[in-house]
């Protein structure tokens, strides 16, 4: 064993870049909220880019070393300290055997990635190691990390500890944060001044903002076009006959309150959706703190593959930095 | 039946072949999907049908959204003229209707539900127009049930009944989502059946429980073994009401390894089944009993 686990922190999961190919069951893809900062860490001490690694939020883990080990700390910004000491984020530093990792209070952000090289080697399920915490499947034992866990590490390839990515190639969430999305799926339900108050509104992120689901409140209520509803799908104008739901999609249950699914989300239901968040925004949920002001930009689908090259190109520069 | 094609941000093409709930709809859906799947469509990472619908997940850097949608939609024809021939399974469900557990649970969030004053299945029986709970659970446990989705959670079955649609049971969610479903609560909510895999939030109607575990992650249920999901779409379902001893020893067979669900492979004709639903469904049963 080379960690033990003194304090979980709030909630501190291990997580990869997931587990695709079983969604089709209600199975949902997890991994890293934030895979930019998971790839980074992994890339920073060694580590292949979907290494196990882990994801705390708001609040770190307490962790002793029961052997040396390179380790990175990506993603919000929380100072790791090693025996007290303060570590620089984003950059790879020695743990000794025998020292504590321990974190400072949370200045910005909401995820931390902690890349250990080696990677926590947990057994891999359904091809990855990542936690999905409600069908206690993957990560360790299923669940979120508790006092007294014993995380095994994989075998490490040479790393270096001081290297780091450039401040240019860190990527966070702004203030108030912008997240582009395709309007689409059942996008013509909504009324012409629901379509506009949906991006003109300033909207804030809710307390119940997690893994499955990040929910928004602050907008005014969407209004629906009238129609019967057609059978099976429920009453509410908001409802709809059972379907998948995409990644990034957003529902608005009653008209109120938009939820976005995230990395553990519900792979289905009877919740109609108006839109997509583009993949190349994904990442900067999973950072986005309760209250944090959040605008909606709209944006076409030529507009979303051009943000994507650009998250592949500023992947490629860390990668190639790192080298 | 004409298709509707939209996508879900660049990653997700999502086609809804009506947006109601039928038998037609469902083979649709489920013969799309197939023809996606043996298509073998480059870039398409996951394929997950749905009731009346199906979503595909693709890597947009490998396949331009226009191009898949082309494809796609190329498939729509072919699918159309494909028998709505399915060779698939039946499988007995034991429930215990009107249980402790989902009592205790439904009585917990009663605030949240239509009528706070009776239970679930008072309320869906009343709303159905049904005498009484028992005539309800005659009606719910009489005829079979498609598994005509799987999802939401690790494999949860969403279950539309092989009844006429005026025999269908509707019952609204519940006014707001509880944040706790015992594990295998056999659940209603719109037109549609479930069973809850795991235990967690859900808004269905609460009516009873199985003993019957339909998800394992350690595939140490007897039947599990081989996959830790025992549900597909396409699956036929047919509870059988039980009480509480048989609830108890069924819990018991499970810990023991010694559950073993009747399971029979069946062919199922759509076109068959519309023009006599009774024949048809007897015959289901029959083979079930092993006649």
């Amino acid at each position: 064993m080379a960690i033990k686990v003194l304090h979980h922190g709030l909630s501190t999961t291990v997580q990869d870049l997931g587990r695709p190919g079983y969604f089709h069951l209600g199975i949902p893809i997890g991994g890293a909220m934030d895979r930019l900062a998971m790839r980074a860490a992994n890339l920073l001490v060694g580590n292949e880019e979907n290494a196990a690694g882990l994801e705390a939020v708001f609040m770190g883990p307490k962790m002793e070393f029961t052997k040396d080990a390179l380790v990175a700390v990506t993603g919000a910004d929380m100072p790791a300290k090693v025996d007290g000491v303060a570590q620089p984020g984003w950059t790879a530093f020695a743990v000794k055997a025998g020292q504590t990792l321990t974190f400072d209070f949370l200045k910005s952000g909401a995820r931390i990635y902690i890349a250990i090289a080696g990677g926590i080697d947990v057994p891999v399920a359904l091809g990855s190691r990542s936690t999905y915490p409600i069908g206690a499947l993957g990560g360790f034992k299923g669940r979120a990390l508790a006092a007294g866990d014993e995380l095994p590490l994989g075998t490490a390839n040479a790393g270096i500890a001081g290297r780091t990515v450039p401040e240019a190639l860190r990527r966070m969430p702004g203030n108030p944060a912008e997240l582009r999305v395709l309007p689409g799926l059942y996008w013509d339900r909504l009324t012409d001044d629901a379509k506009e108050s949906f991006f003109a509104d300033a909207w804030k992120v809710a307390p119940e903002a997690d893994r499955m689901g990040y929910r928004f409140r602050g907008g005014r209520k969407l209004s629906f076009i009238d129609r019967t509803q057609p059978f099976g799908a429920g009453s509410d104008p908001s409802n709809i006959v059972d379907s998948c739901y995409p990644y990034g999609s957003i529902q608005v249950p009653g008209g109120t309150e938009p939820i976005i699914l995230h990395r553990d989300a519900v792979s289905g239901g009877g919740y109609f959706m108006m839109g997509t968040v583009i993949s190349a925004d994904m990442d900067l949920i999973g950072q986005l703190q309760p209250h944090t002001p959040t605008r909606f930009i709209k944006v076409t689908m030529e507009e979303a593959l051009e943000a994507r090259t650009e998250r592949a190109k500023l992947i490629a520069a860390i990668r190639q930095s790192l080298s | 039946m004409q298709s509707r094609y939209t996508f879900g941000g660049d990653e997700h093409l999502f086609v809804e072949c009506s947006d109601e709930m039928s038998l037609d709809a469902f083979f649709k859906s489920l013969s799309m999907a197939k023809g996606v799947r043996d298509s073998a469509i480059k870039g398409v990472t996951e394929i997950c049908p749905a009731n009346a619908s199906f979503q595909i997940k693709f890597n947009p850097d490998i396949i331009k959204p226009d191009d898949i949608l082309k494809e796609v939609k190329a498939i729509e024809g072919a699918a159309e003229k494909a028998e709505p021939v399915l060779k698939t399974r039946i499988v007995e469900i034991p429930v215990f209707y009107n249980d402790p557990w989902t009592h205790e649970t439904l009585m917990r969030f009663r605030e949240r539900h239509q009528e706070p004053s009776g239970t679930d299945l008072d309320y869906a029986a009343r709303i159905n127009d049904f005498a009484s709970v028992d005539d309800f659970v005659t009606a719910h446990s009489g005829s079979p049930w498609f598994v005509s989705m799987v999802g939401f959670v690790a494999g949860l079955p969403f279950m539309y009944q092989m009844v006429e649609r005026q025999r269908q049971i509707e019952v609204p969610k519940y006014l707001r989502p509880r944040t706790d479903t015992p594990r295998l609560t056999v659940g209603h909510g719109g037109c549609f059946g479930c069973i809850y895999s795991v235990r967690g939030a859900g808004g269905y109607q609460m009516f009873g429980i199985t003993p019957m575990p339909i998800f394992d992650p350690t595939q140490t249920t007897s039947y599990l073994r081989d996959f830790m999901v025992f549900f597909r779409p396409g699956d036929i379902v047919k509870f059988k009401p039980i009480d509480r001893d048989a609830y108890d020893q069924a819990v018991e067979d499970v810990d023991k390894g010694a559950f073993y669900p009747p399971i029979r492979e069946v062919t199922f004709d759509l076109r068959a089944f519309q023009k006599n639903i009774a024949g048809t469904n007897a015959n289901l049963e029959g083979m079930l009993n092993g006649h």
